[in-house]
């Protein structure tokens, strides 16, 4: 598949009213992120990784410039349209897992699609298909209270990749874990990236994260700092 | 449809907090139609009783009669129409003569009614077969009521006075041959009932009455045997007319009703509007991740407004597994009344039967039903102000 560009923001500024005053969080911010790119996001906390992520995800728009998402204007769309954005073509994967809490494994990493309108055989194969994927196909049946905070992420991971999105965008994914489980997550999504040439975006601060990025962009108080590619000197931890 | 699925597995998901509401819910509801079953039988009971033991049928009234003016009584009374007495032969039909009295029991000094009515009557339920009573006096009949407030009792005798045609004075010795039971205050309270003829002789007023009684037959039997015609002096008064009192009392009580239906009616919802309040508060995040995964604002708003509406149709089932039992027992047995209810001014009797009708069960489950969705749509408005990021940071905006 020829690399293509899917992401793009332009002088892109968020300005949050904060009391009297007004906290800029991101400050013109420009950057392209291409098809399969493994990107991460990384800064301190309050840099502003999380809003950009937002935005990317249009969750959130931007306060001035622009940002495109799979040729939507993010500030254009109305409600409908980014839900429908998100709902086909991106995916989410939160700090704490966001796990629908009266649901079973089953019927959480099956609601995407339910919103899709996919029919009932479709989805069983697909949801199967996915929880293989992250190795969790006999705990369909348990609720989310009763798995691990590794097995938690994991669904969530399935569900974001259940409707094969074009982009994945993780907020700090293995923050509420532990070292092992965090390996284990980000190998499964490096293997989601290269097999399904899935884009992810990471918001992290985690070495742990950091070490498996191909390209990493560094925000400072709301500012793009550093833009690097990670592959020529990455060691992937073991 | 998707929206209702998602809702029924949320509510079925939420355990002990769902089936708490649910049953709270379903006991609005069956006590609604209880009451308002308790209301309808009330009211219906009260008709039936005044009908039975006073309008039967309809009346003729002599014109001067007036139940609300007791002077009307000096000059209510005229001979019964000759288009009448056909009925009266055929037992379809019972003059009834009102004269005001004194009485004196126990030494004290009571104004009643003296009503004569023919001891062989079948048109009203009074007793007054107890008239043929031989006493060497009038024998005469009252109420329960009547008993009670004078100190009466059966066998006693008492002195009565009255006026007869001329405006002269007169008075006998009458006995209480009966003490009767009724739920109609209106041929209790006050009142002394005697044999029509010797009303009619102690009162110079031969062949005359103030009303006279149909029975229902003639009416139910469609035109039937009530004359269109009768002659001057005489007003045929149906039972619209008769019954309006108690159908003005019924509209107040009813306003009554309508404040306790709205009472339980207000506190069912103020616990589905605080189980909405909470579950948007607590379920934040929740609302974040369903906006995340690609719900509108609009489909969240309207699966936490159907999660609530489900409430009420969970509510009806479950109301209906214990309710349709319970309601069916009570309407069959039905509820013994204090006898303090027997003051409240309406024909009750000892046992009243709720009466359960479909309107009233589908109209209360359609009302309920309305009032929950609605009730649970205010508070999920909130969501459309929620911004997806706040929601996920598990901030309400």
């Amino acid at each position: 598949m020829p690399d293509s560009t899917l992401i793009t923001t332009a002088n892109l500024d968020k300005i949050y009213p904060l009391g009297l005053t007004m906290l800029k969080a991101l400050d013109q911010i420009n950057l392209s992120v291409t098809n399969g790119e493994f990107v991460g996001l990384v800064g301190p906390s309050g840099s502003g990784k999380t809003t950009l992520l937002n935005i990317i995800g249009s969750l959130d728009e931007p306060t001035n410039g622009s940002a495109t998402v799979l040729g939507h204007s993010i500030k254009s769309l109305s409600h409908k349209e980014a839900a429908q954005l998100r709902n086909r073509h991106i995916g989410f994967i939160f700090q704490t897992f966001n796990l629908l809490p009266v649901y079973t494994v089953f019927e959480n990493v099956e609601f995407p699609l339910l919103l899709q309108g996919v029919n009932s055989f479709r989805r069983h194969k697909l949801v199967m298909d996915a929880l293989e994927w992250v190795g969790l196909a006999d705990r369909a049946e348990s609720k989310p209270a009763q798995l691990s905070g590794g097995e938690s992420q994991r669904v969530a991971i399935a569900r974001a990749i259940v409707k094969k999105p074009e982009i994945l965008l993780a907020d700090e994914p293995t923050a509420n874990l532990d070292a092992a489980n965090s390996h284990h997550i980000m190998k499964t999504m490096m293997q989601l990236n290269k097999e399904l040439r899935t884009t992810f975006i990471f918001a992290t601060h985690d070495e742990k994260v950091i070490a498996y990025l191909r390209r990493k962009i560094t925000l400072v108080d709301g500012k793009i700092e550093r833009d690097e590619d990670m592959t020529v000197k990455r060691v992937v931890p073991q | 449809m998707l929206t209702l699925k998602l809702a029924f597995r949320n509510i079925l998901g939420a355990g002990l907090r769902t089936w708490l509401n649910v049953v709270s819910l379903s006991f609005a509801f069956v006590t609604i139609i209880f009451l308002q079953g308790m209301y309808h039988a009330m009211n219906d009971q009260a008709e039936q009783a005044t009908i039975d033991a006073l309008y039967g049928g309809g009346q003729y009234w002599q014109k001067d009669y007036d139940p609300f003016d007791p002077l009307s009584l000096t000059d209510a009374h005229s001979a019964i129409p000759a288009e009448l007495e056909p009925l009266v032969r055929a037992n379809e039909a019972t003059p009834i003569l009102i004269r005001q009295a004194t009485i004196y029991p126990q030494g004290r000094f009571r104004t009643v009614l003296l009503k004569g009515i023919d001891p062989n009557q079948r048109i009203v339920s009074i007793p007054s077969s107890f008239l043929h009573a031989e006493s060497g006096t009038i024998p005469a009949l009252i109420g329960t009521r009547m008993a009670k407030s004078t100190g009466l009792r059966k066998g006693d005798a008492l002195t009565v006075q009255w006026r007869d045609v001329h405006g002269t004075f007169d008075a006998r010795d009458v006995t209480i041959v009966e003490v009767f039971k009724t739920s109609v205050q209106e041929i209790d309270q006050e009142q002394l009932w005697i044999p029509l003829d010797q009303l009619q002789a102690i009162t110079r007023m031969p062949n005359e009455a103030t009303v006279v009684v149909l029975s229902k037959s003639p009416l139910t039997a469609g035109q039937g045997a009530r004359p269109s015609t009768v002659s001057a002096g005489w007003e045929f008064k149906d039972l619209n007319f008769l019954l309006r009192d108690i159908h003005e009392l019924v509209r107040t009580k009813n306003v009554g009703g309508a404040i306790m239906y709205s009472i339980l009616l207000f506190l069912a919802m103020l616990a589905i509007f605080d189980t909405q309040v909470l579950s948007i508060w607590r379920r934040k995040k929740e609302i974040g991740t369903l906006m995340a995964l690609g719900m509108t604002r609009t489909n969240v708003i309207g699966l936490f407004t159907l999660e609530g509406g489900c409430h009420a149709v969970m509510a009806a089932v479950v109301g209906a597994l214990y309710g349709i039992p319970l309601l069916g027992y009570l309407a069959s047995t039905g509820i013994a009344l204090p006898s303090a209810a027997d003051s409240i001014g309406f024909a009750i009797g000892e046992r009243i039967f709720p009466i359960y009708s479909a309107g009233l069960i589908a109209g209360t489950t359609i009302l309920v039903s309305i009032v929950t969705t609605i009730v649970s749509f205010l508070p999920s408005r909130r969501i459309a102000d929620l911004k997806p990021t706040d929601a996920l940071r598990g901030k309400l905006s």
